[in-house]
């Protein structure tokens, strides 16, 4: 109980945090964003880990565990590599 | 590894993914954001595979390989006109990746293992703490349920938004009712949430919220047209962030719950921007047509023996002696790849000493920024890129506005018109300035479906076809003067 109040604040608090940090990027930079953000929803590669299943789990949880690593992945490697590719755009001048 | 000390490590791959976006707010920092938040995502990911000893390795490695070259080819090979389409897809894989979570974690604690389709929605019977004690456990089923109602629909969605941008989809319909069709779909998918909550053994339950909800997205985008994309785009991203930290809920995953919420409000926060600049609210955009107030507009009696035309060599002549030029792109500009030769041509401009600065509407493209990254890509310096905020102040000293492949979002009727449907929405007073050239194929109406009174304007010179050939032609004559 004491540690779902604990996440609930985390939730909350990092809504707040959220709210701080997006105001304050600029209209330029809001397709970079979107696609660093799209990276970092890619967290849910620590879930798909937590979840995949072990030797001995049905083929249904094996096969849902991998689906959930590949599309993770996805997000991470390709969104931090395209972020990267644009905002090198935006550094030279 | 102790768990106190993991949980330690995911709060040091939070503050990095912090600092990531803080670094997001400056283009001098952006790079180095980015790496870091790329940082703190190899640290999370490190420190959860050394923890997970029984896992059956050859899933995950192969999802890793797969997902690792398909997202790095989309990444190196996508075009910048196509970003809204990349960042669409990417929003629809993270929707995915939180429902298989959600679906693989609700399968193992219920102990699912069907062995064939028949016995696949047999009620299981579930010990009562299958999902933790008391309130502990009813979180953890909630959570379960509603990430696969918010991961499938941000899964089809997303994917409906990505055959729409990529022109797969060209027609918006939608589900006969409308609102109300998603309205009962959207219903009927709580309900089963809450059937589930009740008896966590209810597959048909589970399957009932996931097929409604694989509906529910598609139906949702399948009749938003496409200028109205920006604010699909960041609400999916939004729902995308949602996903992943309610999954974090599931598995009581700290780093899951704080990235997911950063995402969740980047996406509302862009969607609200968005929604202010088109001055509609979110319901307006995903429930609402564009609205056909006011009485029939003319588009005739507007434009009859008014609009005046010209050849790109004698618009070059008019920017030769201008002081300052204002150019104006929209996703016209991206549909005829124009960027460089916009750039070639305000080259010619500033080495025959003209000022020239680019005004961006939020929502001029398909996604917001897009036409920032585009000109980027095309070389030209970022602080250059002026809000429409700071630029409307200076069309009146401004000798030439050039639009390129804009029409709603520089529509007078939006400011001066009181029955107009667009009336209200902010514009790009271009209007104002001394001298506008309007690059078009032709005098068609906008995706309001409104005549533009600037076409018609005593200081308006239209000058149809092809963009990128229209301006490639300017530039050399004012290069050849």
């Amino acid at each position: 109980m004491e540690i779902l109040i604990l996440l609930l604040a985390l939730f909350v608090l990092a809504l707040f945090l959220g709210v701080e940090l997006i105001t304050k990027v600029p209209p330029t930079l809001h397709t970079p964003l979107m696609s660093g953000t799209n990276a970092v929803s890619g967290i849910t590669l620590v879930g798909a880990l937590l979840a995949a299943g072990t030797d001995s789990s049905p083929a249904l949880v094996n096969w849902l565990g991998f689906t959930a690593v590949t599309l993770a992945t996805i997000n991470v490697v390709g969104g931090y590599l395209v972020t990267n590719r644009m905002l090198a755009m935006f550094k030279r001048k | 590894m102790n768990p106190n000390l993991i949980n330690f490590i995911y709060l040091v791959a939070a503050i990095l993914f912090i600092l990531g976006i803080k670094g997001l707010t400056k283009p001098k920092t952006a790079v180095r954001g980015n790496m870091l938040s790329a940082l703190g995502m190899l640290v999370a990911v490190v420190v959860t595979l050394i923890n997970i000893n029984d896992v059956d390795f050859t899933y995950v490695i192969a999802g890793v390989i797969v997902g690792g070259i398909i997202g790095g080819v989309m990444a190196l090979k996508v075009q910048m006109t196509s970003m809204p389409q990349m960042v669409a897809l990417l929003n629809g894989f993270g929707g995915g990746a939180s429902l298989t979570i959600a679906l693989a974690e609700y399968a193992t604690r219920v102990g699912m293992a069907p062995s064939s389709l028949a016995n696949f929605f047999d009620p299981v019977v579930v010990s009562s703490n299958a999902f933790g004690d008391g309130l502990v456990g009813t979180i953890a089923i909630l959570s379960i349920g509603l990430t696969v109602l918010i991961g499938a629909v941000t899964l089809t969605g997303s994917l409906v938004a990505f055959g729409k941008l990529q022109e797969l989809i060209k027609k918006s319909r939608g589900l006969p009712g409308g609102p109300i069709g998603n309205g009962l779909m959207l219903a009927g998918a709580l309900f089963s949430v809450y059937l589930l909550v009740n008896n966590p053994g209810d597959v048909a339950a589970m399957g009932a919220i996931l097929s409604l909800a694989l509906l529910l997205g598609l139906f949702l985008v399948m009749p938003i047209g496409g200028a109205d994309m920006p604010v699909v785009i960041a609400l999916l991203n939004s729902y995308s962030g949602i996903a992943a930290a309610l999954a974090g809920f599931i598995l009581g995953n700290t780093v899951l719950i704080v990235a997911g919420s950063l995402v969740g409000t980047s996406g509302l926060i862009l969607t609200q921007i968005m929604c202010i600049a088109m001055n509609r609210s979110l319901a307006n955009v995903l429930f609402g047509k564009m609205a056909a107030g006011g009485e029939e507009i003319d588009a005739d009696e507007i434009y009859a023996g008014k609009v005046k035309s010209a050849q790109p060599d004698e618009v070059a002549m008019m920017l030769e002696t201008a002081q300052r030029v204002v150019i104006v792109p929209g996703f016209g500009m991206a549909m005829a790849q124009a960027q460089h030769a916009v750039r070639e041509l305000a080259n010619a401009l500033e080495k025959n000493g003209t000022e020239v600065e680019y005004g961006i509407h939020p929502v001029a493209g398909r996604m917001p920024g897009h036409m920032n990254v585009l000109l980027a890509e095309a070389e030209v310096p970022y602080d250059k890129l002026v809000e429409m905020d700071r630029i409307n102040p200076t069309f009146e000293d401004t000798d030439v506005v050039i639009v390129i492949g804009a029409n709603d979002v520089t529509n007078p009727m939006a400011r001066d018109s009181e029955g107009s449907p667009i009336y209200g929405m902010p514009i790009l007073n271009v209007d104002k300035a001394k001298n506008v050239v309007v690059i078009k194929r032709s005098l068609s109406p906008g995706f309001a479906g409104l005549p533009n009174p600037l076409f018609a304007m005593d200081h308006t010179i239209m000058v149809y076809g092809d963009g990128k050939k229209a301006v490639v032609e300017m530039t050399t004559a004012l290069n050849q003067a």
